[in-house]
């Protein structure tokens, strides 16, 4: 079952908490809301499932229009951040309550119910728990325990607020990859909101990252890392490295720092963005680029070493920071105190606050296109 | 106390002395204290009642407490307690519900007129009740069109009890009532539960632990009032008369012994109930927190 979102828009008493929404979400594929708090995401998954209403606009599923449905009618499984578990209910009793609520002429008899809930339990990996409650629990089990609530009356759609927000890390990322698994199997269409961007990388089918009541951008984590499309998406997701000077016969400047940026005319102020990635340490300056850095912090841990640095004779906002292989690493062996400069391999440059950035490739300059 | 049990089989003997390891000090103190005052507020005039009891043989006490009338005003007490702690439960509930759930003007005045019959003095309560619903009072000339007699009956006793007692019931259900999180009825609602449903299976089974505390104290507390009643329940032999009226009348004719046989037996009878009460809601709520 598709869900489209039209023109969606909700004032919470002077807050604008969403502004003229318009999504569609793709029949049988997760997509996750990612953004800040107050972003506006929960809110559009509330008036989703009908928790919330709307001021303007409106929800289909499918081609029915279910706006005015009351939540029970709506036929969604709904996933709170903190469980909310009936805590007077066994597992068992929880994942049935669905079922039970039924009107009684499509109300399975018990015995089938039993047996959906033995599967349910089966499903969540937690057969031998059907008599516990809730307090009995760790948090994984109580999510898995409200994950098998939602799915057990067969939803038309899963939505899951903050599904792992509660959690600590390790089970974090046991869950997730456990509901992929099982999204993978059963293909539900499926909204989960979050405000982790790995989390919504490394799950999703789509993103939609939200900012302030408005949707920034919709794409596959794939495309949405490489080619984001307004600073705040950018900004969002993951670091970012900033040159911000002027731009003047192609080439932008701030202080002893400048970048030369061939295919670009005009003058005029212009930032350039650059992921860790897409930036490499030399000791020296290249032809393209002259970026003095002087190394702050060295951290070795991970499948990277990741280097923070400090603009030397120009200034950033923020420190800059750059990957290194732990070969390199050995190799080059920076250190603290260390003077080096950045050479970019691939920069977004923007120009008017707000306009789509242009893509600057330095080792295909005649490739240098704005996208997409 | 599961969770306490590895230190306390550790270390044996340390476990209620909290010298060694609490960040606070004064545990000896503060404790000596509450229990010297408990003492002699609580413990002593317990005692001194048991002792002006202890002056008669069984056959005086057994005497003196199956006295007809008295076991009369028994009944009388019993069921005119329940019949308003029942009131207080049902209508202490609503009243909670519409001040946590709702928002309106004078909120916080009806909230703070909640505590009212606490603050009042009971003979106040009882005066104004029974002008109120005497035959020629403002509810009384009401109630009398439709042939209901309150003044001077068995029902004025519950109107009193009830109007005594309930802010028990009000002031233990709201606060549960405001920590009952609100996520709990959206699963419950978007699982197709009828707003009934809600209530019965969801919302109800966390309240009612309170609910039944509340209406218990209640019910000790009618069980045991006094100056409410007497003014409006007409006070007549085996139809009107309340316990505590009866241990009164032992006193004015001097007879303390039998005032106080009387009164140990209402005194046992709360006992019972409230420990009764607090062992069941404690075996209820040790399942739902999971100790």
């Amino acid at each position: 079952m598709s869900i489209t979102v039209e023109n969606i828009s909700k004032n919470f008493s002077g807050f604008q908490a969403l502004d003229d929404v318009n999504l569609s979400f793709p029949e049988g594929q997760l997509t996750a809301l990612l953004g800040p708090s107050g972003s506006g995401k929960t809110t559009l998954l509330r008036i989703i499932a009908g928790l919330e209403s709307s001021d303007a606009g409106r929800i289909l599923f499918g081609d029915e229009d279910v706006s005015h449905q009351h939540v029970r009618d709506r036929n969604v499984g709904f996933v709170f951040q903190h469980y909310a578990l009936f805590k007077h209910m066994t597992v068992k009793e929880n994942i049935a309550f669905g079922l039970e609520s039924l009107p009684r002429r499509q109300r399975p008899p018990k015995q089938e119910i039993r047996q959906r809930v033995e599967k349910l339990l089966e499903m969540i990996q937690l057969p031998d728990l059907a008599n516990r409650y809730p307090t009995q629990l760790s948090g994984g089990q109580k999510q898995r325990v409200a994950l098998a609530r939602a799915l057990a009356t067969k939803p038309r759609i899963l939505l899951l607020d903050e599904p792992f927000g509660a959690l600590d890390a390790k089970v974090r990322k046991d869950l997730r990859r456990w509901l992929r698994a099982l999204h993978d199997e059963f293909h539900f269409t499926s909204i989960f909101v979050t405000h982790d961007q790995e989390e919504a990388l490394e799950l999703s089918d789509q993103v939609v990252v939200m900012s302030q009541g408005q949707v920034e951008q919709v794409n596959e984590p794939a495309a949405l890392y490489a080619r984001p499309e307004s600073r705040f998406v950018f900004d969002f997701l993951g670091h970012v490295n900033v040159l911000e000077g002027s731009l003047k016969n192609q080439k932008l400047t701030q202080g002893d720092a400048w970048v030369s940026l061939p295919s670009v005319q005009g003058d005029r102020e212009a930032q350039l963005y650059m992921r860790p990635h897409e930036v490499q340490l030399a000791r020296s300056p290249s032809a393209h680029a002259r970026l003095p850095l002087r190394i702050e912090s060295v951290s070795l841990i991970g499948s990277e070493v990741r280097i923070e640095l400090q603009p030397e004779g120009w200034h950033s906002n923020e420190l800059w920071e750059v990957g290194m292989s732990h070969n390199e690493f050995a190799r080059q062996a920076p250190a603290r105190g260390d003077l080096w400069y950045a050479v970019p391999d691939i920069g977004h440059l923007f120009t008017d606050a707000g306009s789509q950035p242009r893509t600057v490739d330095w080792h295909y300059p005649t490739t240098a296109t704005a996208h997409p | 106390m599961s969770a306490s049990t590895p230190t306390a089989s550790a270390a044996p003997g340390r476990r209620f002395s909290g010298t060694s390891k609490r960040v606070l000090p004064g545990f000896g103190l503060s404790l000596g204290i509450s229990l010297f005052f408990v003492s002699l507020v609580l413990l002593l005039p317990l005692t001194g009642l048991v002792m002006e009891t202890s002056q008669m043989t069984w056959d005086q006490f057994w005497f003196t407490i199956t006295d007809p009338r008295v076991v009369a005003s028994y009944k009388v007490t019993l069921l005119t307690a329940l019949a308003a702690s029942l009131f207080n439960g049902l209508f202490g509930l609503l009243l909670a519900w519409v001040l946590v759930r709702y928002d309106f003007p004078g909120k916080r005045l009806v909230d703070a007129v909640v505590d009212l019959p606490f603050a009042l003095p009971t003979a106040v309560a009882g005066i104004t009740l029974a002008t109120l619903f005497a035959q020629n009072g403002w509810y009384g000339q009401l109630l009398a069109g439709i042939g209901v007699e309150v003044a001077f009956t068995p029902l004025g006793i519950v109107v009193a009890m009830a109007f005594t007692s309930i802010p028990f019931v009000v002031r233990t259900v709201q606060p549960v009532l405001e920590e009952l999180s609100p996520a709990d009825e959206e699963a419950a609602v978007s699982l197709g539960a009828s707003d009934g449903r809600v209530f019965r299976k969801v919302i109800f089974p966390s309240l009612w632990p309170a609910l039944v505390t509340g209406v218990a104290l209640s019910f000790t507390r009618s069980l045991g009032e006094f100056g409410a009643i007497i003014f409006i329940a007409g006070n007549s032999p085996y139809v009107s008369e309340v316990t505590s009226l009866m241990i009164f009348v032992r006193l004015q004719e001097y007879d303390y012994a039998a005032a106080s046989a009387i009164a140990s037996l209402v005194l046992l009878v709360s006992l019972v109930l409230l420990f009764a009460i607090n062992l069941w809601q404690g075996r209820y709520l040790r399942r739902l927190e999971g100790r």
